[in-house]
């Protein structure tokens, strides 16, 4: 009798198995028609003229030097984001000043605006109807229409994605080791490198990957301030709306399998990350969903 | 409501929690689960509750065997140990949740008179309106146990309900608890790791070991007759000294005690500080004082006898005793109990 | 206030300091001043005319639909993967993530491949007479596959980390399922709900890359606000693209004060035991 009886739990709420596998059942489709499919159909639209018109596109000089200037982007609005990133969670975290919280606000700005808008914002900037924009043409500075805007659009976009890893998990850790290691006699980079960052290395890295994979693949905002050169100012998901604009729309896909490659490698990287416990200071304090309110 | 519990098994994963608990508990009686932590306490009692199924044996209440009856159909009123009060709900909500989503259904003005009822005999009549996080400890405790008594539930399980409030909170709840069941006359049992609660609130006390029963009886029969070293200890300080058995009396270096129902061979000597003495003169157990403490009822004494084993003993608060002295420990009384 | 006694406060905060006011506040405040500087005639002739209320309207109501199926589908999702475990739960729950991850560009043309007319789900809709690709309707979906996680990544915490003895005391009180749902999970569940509506919402008004290959792009019906400014730009019409993205930029401001108001809601039952 006992032997059968083993590992029997009360039923939870919704725990009914009628109510339970229906649920299961409608959610699964859902997730299957509304997410796997649109990563499914760029692999078939990809290869539906066949490899050879995928390894042509991926060859073609236009599309090789989006992927340069892409990984360009990424090259330097990452590392720079990431220094702005520790910089920031560390002023925030380990001082009190006035004005922290909305500093903090002001640094989720990017992840509320538009990235249109952020687009041209940048345009009255840099551009010639912008503040700098005839000083700039004096002196012949391209900003606005060449790279440099490019990863600077860039890096607006992705200005909070280190910042907003760190902060949490920083404020949750407190001040008590750095303290300790002041008081030892420690410089501040030696606190920093030998007691702070072996704490936060997996935060920072989920951070740095967050922020890659939305370098690589910004449209909005660098479409603006683009002026969309082909070969010279395209970013691969600029040159995936040209192509399919072209009507070439085998070879937008096959531009577009590389990003979705970049995001699924991103999402495995996520969940590793997330094993090491990165991203849970959040997962688990509803409070560090916005650093905002963990800083109070 | 009587409850049975008859040859009772709980495995978790590969833990046996419960192994084989059978037990009653009397209509109207107060019962304490004592034990220390992993003795399957709590999960004796949330079985009673049907929050955890048991994996074998059969739960009863009264005549009717309640082991798969589910707990929102199984009338028990259960105080969690952190309470798990509602928290966006009002003390006053809080107490008349069970009343609303009862499928028997209440008049609206009936359910508001019971919760005053509750508040009053809670005493928290003025805080009706406050929500969980603006009362204290001590009143969230009161507005579980209210709200629990509001479904007028056939049985009333604590799980430790003190655990989390000050020593003079507790008490006075304590007291207060053992009024509310002297009014209420409820079937209760509850929860404890503390020996002093079980003793102090409980008609009868249930001393769990690893997921068995070692002891039962009243407060008197556990405390004046503990049946093995571990109840002995669990229940209070005890002092412990290697001794001998021997046609029935137990010989421990210089004190000689009458035991019955023992082998011959070594046991050990268990008495509590209030059973030991100190004079000048033998016979008793040659020791000197390393050290006292000065306490508001009377003054601790630690000594160390000639075989290295310490022992802790009270005297009255006007005994001019100091460290250094020398002296015998005598017995008022003891309890041997054989070795393994 | 704590005295500093940790290094680094001048270099940290400066860093700090010069890269957002660089990098965010100076756009931020040039499209503010170029959009203040039109003068309110202008400025008011420009945000509504008829063609940018025609945005907003599809915008808005496309947010609003895409908000409200992502409401229940990403509180479904959110409860499922909390609550049950079945095969293959991990990799629906890492895959939540990817249409954060997915470009939007990517995302927009994949999309309008299932939804258009021959398209594996465009082809089946078309039989029961519903055309989604280059309708507002395509707006909507771009919106729900966008801002889809966002529901579920602020109500999963919370859920996961609802006391299960609050279940268990509502069950001691003789709740039904339904009962206990409604009155103690949901309750407790809105503040993060809320939050999560108004991030999916924000983000809903913003999209541009997910949504102008799978939205016709025709004046007054199927443009979005976004796709207006950027029209604005193509035509040299600075001022009104200005204008127009000011009043997203407003928007967003607003929705973001507005979900910080909201999580700071969903932490007044935190107070635990």
């Amino acid at each position: 009798m006992s032997a059968t009886r083993t590992g029997r739990k009360p039923p939870r709420v919704g725990d009914a198995p009628v109510f339970r596998r229906l649920l299961i059942g409608i959610v699964l489709v859902f997730v299957a028609l509304l997410i796997l499919a649109p990563l499914v159909i760029i692999g078939v639209e990809a290869f539906s003229k066949g490899w050879a018109v995928y390894r042509d596109t991926i060859l073609h000089p236009d599309t090789q030097h989006a992927i340069m200037l892409t990984v360009l982007a990424a090259l330097i609005a990452v590392p720079v984001n990431t220094a702005f990133g520790v910089a920031a969670a560390w002023a925030i975290t380990k001082f009190d000043f006035r004005g922290r919280r909305f500093l903090l606000v002001v640094i989720e700005i990017p992840f509320s605006v538009s990235p249109i808008v952020a687009g041209v914002a940048y345009l009255f900037v840099y551009g010639l109807q912008g503040i700098f924009g005839p000083t700039l043409d004096a002196w012949d500075i391209k900003i606005l229409f060449a790279i440099p805007g490019i990863i600077l659009a860039s890096m607006f976009v992705t200005a909070p994605f280190v910042a907003r890893e760190l902060i949490p998990l920083m404020q949750a850790q407190g001040r008590d080791l750095e303290e300790a290691a002041t008081s030892l006699g420690a410089s501040g980079w030696r606190t920093f490198l030998s007691v702070t960052l072996p704490n936060i290395k997996w935060a920072l890295l989920y951070g740095v990957v967050l922020c890659n994979a939305r370098v690589m693949g910004e449209f909005g905002a660098v479409s603006v301030v683009s002026g969309n050169i082909r070969g010279q100012t395209n970013t691969l998901p600029l040159h995936i709306e040209l192509l399919y604009h072209d009507y070439q729309a085998a070879g937008a896909f096959a531009s577009a399998s590389i990003l979705a490659l970049i995001a699924v490698f991103t999402i495995i990287a996520k969940v590793a990350l997330e094993r090491q416990g990165a991203g849970r200071v959040r997962a688990s304090d509803p409070s560090a969903a916005n650093p905002a309110e963990k800083a109070l | 409501m009587k409850i049975r519990l008859d040859h009772v098994v709980k495995t978790f994963e590969t833990f046996r929690a419960v192994k084989d608990v059978s037990l009653e508990i009397e209509s109207g009686e107060l019962v304490a689960l004592l034990g220390p932590s992993g003795s399957g306490k709590t999960t004796i009692l949330r079985m009673v509750a049907g929050l955890e199924y048991s994996d074998g044996g059969q739960i009863y209440f009264g005549d009717q065997d309640a082991t798969d009856i589910p707990v929102r159909d199984r009338g028990v009123g259960f105080v969690f140990q952190h309470y798990a009060l509602f928290p966006h709900m009002t003390v006053a909500e809080n107490i008349a949740f069970g009343m609303k989503v009862s499928k028997v259904k209440r008049e609206k003005a009936a359910i508001e008179a019971r919760v005053a009822e509750l508040l009053r005999l809670v005493r928290l009549e003025n805080l009706g309106g406050r929500f969980p996080a603006q009362i204290s400890g001590g009143q969230r405790q009161r507005v579980a146990l209210a709200r629990a008594l509001a479904v007028d539930p056939k049985v009333l399980l604590l799980d430790e309900p003190f655990g989390a409030l000050d020593a003079n909170v507790r008490r006075d709840l304590r007291r207060w608890l053992r009024e509310i069941h002297s009014e209420l006359g409820i079937t209760t049992l509850f929860v404890t790791h503390d020996q002093e609660e079980a003793l102090d609130l409980a008609d009868r006390v249930v001393i769990l070991k690893d997921g068995q029963i070692v002891q039962q009886g009243t407060p008197q029969e556990v405390c004046r007759d503990p049946k093995s070293a571990f109840v002995m200890k669990f229940l209070g300080d005890a002092n412990v000294i290697a001794a001998e058995v021997r046609d029935g009396k137990a010989y421990a270096s210089g004190a000689t005690i009458a035991v019955s129902g023992l082998a011959d061979g070594k046991a050990e000597l268990y008495a509590r500080p209030a059973d030991l003495d100190w004079s000048l003169q033998g016979p008793g157990i040659p020791a000197s004082i390393t050290r006292v403490l000065d306490r508001p009822d009377g003054r601790r004494v630690l000594a160390t006898v000639e075989t290295g084993e310490h022992l802790e003993f009270d005297v009255e608060p006007e005994r001019a005793v100091k460290a250094g002295d020398g002296g015998f420990v005598t017995l008022r009384r003891a309890k041997v109990f054989a070795i393994g | 206030m704590r005295r500093n006694v940790l290094p680094g406060l001048r270099l940290s905060l400066g860093v700090t300091l010069f890269y957002v006011g660089l990098i965010v506040v100076l756009p931020i405040a040039a499209l503010v001043f170029k959009a203040a500087s039109l003068g309110p005639e202008d400025y008011w002739r420009i945000v509504s005319s008829a063609r940018a209320l025609a945005s907003y309207r599809v915008t808005v109501l496309a947010a609003l639909g895409a908000t409200l199926f992502n409401l229940f589908f990403g509180l479904a999702l959110a409860w499922v993967l909390v609550r049950y475990r079945f095969p293959g739960w991990r990799l629906v729950d890492a895959m939540v993530d990817l249409p954060f991850a997915l470009p939007t560009a990517v995302a927009g043309i994949s999309l309008t491949a299932l939804f258009t007319a021959n398209g594996w789900f465009g082809s089946i809709l078309a039989d029961f007479g519903i055309k989604v690709a280059y309708t507002p309707l395509g707006i909507m979906i771009a919106m729900c596959f966008t801002s889809l996680p966002f529901i579920v990544r602020t109500v999963q915490p919370v859920l996961e980390d609802l006391d299960p003895a609050l279940e268990e005391a509502a069950q001691s009180l003789g709740g039904s399922d339904f009962a206990i749902f409604r009155k103690v999970i949901l309750p407790l569940l809105t503040p993060a709900l809320l939050a999560g509506v108004s991030l999916s919402f924000a983000r809903c008004l913003g999209e541009f890359g997910a949504i102008i290959f799978i939205a016709g792009n025709q004046p007054m019906s199927t443009e979005i606000t976004a796709l207006l400014i950027f029209i604005r730009l193509e035509e040299y019409d600075y001022p009104a693209a200005a204008a127009i993205a000011s009043v997203l930029l407003i928007t967003a401001l607003v929705m973001l004060a507005l979900t910080n108001w909201m999580q700071s809601r969903a932490l007044r039952y935190t107070v635990r035991s």
